[in-house]
């Protein structure tokens, strides 16, 4: 009873990453769409730690650690590429 | 009785995550749509961790099972990666958003723009 409430609501998050994934879409300018893909990593962590407790694997759980890490070296990557190099 | 202490920590979630989703579209530029997603959708995911690490420690005490405290565990340490990180990529996509050109819509005083003025750094 309780799993299904935990995947229910990692589906809702999903629909705010969904909002998330029409900002990279449709954003006016380049720093908008970055925005868009940060959010989508936070809620992506979220959903994979709700994930992990819906279907009892601690594996998800590990990989949320691991994507929340490398998604932060893509974000300074790309804001180092906007600002024009090293500084 | 904590099966409802879990239920209020994931409408906290849900709540505050959507809002996060929908800030990015109620916004009119870059900076007010980074501060409005990137704090609830920080906030949203704290409680959505605090959901799972007391599912896991109420499964521990019923079950005896010790793969649900590492379930604990490890969604901690997600948790603290996450508040670790995610101010600090707010924070250097805004400096590069300025950088590149983005000026705020509608703002009043550019505060970063004088201080790299008076530095004698225009663009």
């Amino acid at each position: 009873m309780i799993a299904s409430v935990f995947f229910y609501s990692a589906l809702i998050v999903m629909i705010g990453a969904f909002l998330s994934v029409l900002r990279v879409l449709f954003g006016p300018t380049v720093p908008d769409r970055v925005v868009g893909v940060d959010t989508l990593n936070t809620l992506i962590v979220a959903g994979m730690v709700l994930l992990g407790a819906a279907y009892d694997r601690t594996i998800y759980i590990d990989i949320a650690i691991v994507y929340a890490l490398l998604s932060y070296i893509g974000t300074l990557a790309i804001a180092r590429y906007l600002q024009g190099g090293l500084e | 009785m904590i099966e409802y202490i879990i239920y209020a920590f994931l409408a906290i979630n849900i709540i505050f995550n959507l809002l996060g989703g929908f800030s990015l579209h109620r916004f009119p530029d870059v900076y007010t749509r980074l501060h409005g997603a990137t704090k609830c959708t920080t906030f949203g995911t704290i409680f959505a961790v605090l959901a799972v690490v007391v599912h896991a420690l109420n499964q521990l005490r019923i079950t005896g099972d010790p793969k649900y405290l590492q379930m604990a565990l490890h969604s901690v340490v997600a948790l603290v990666a996450l508040l670790l990180t995610n101010p600090t990529g707010a924070h250097a996509i805004a400096k590069a958003a300025h950088l590149s050109g983005v000026k705020p819509a509608k703002a009043v005083i550019d505060a970063y723009e004088e201080k790299l003025t008076d530095r004698g750094e225009s663009r």
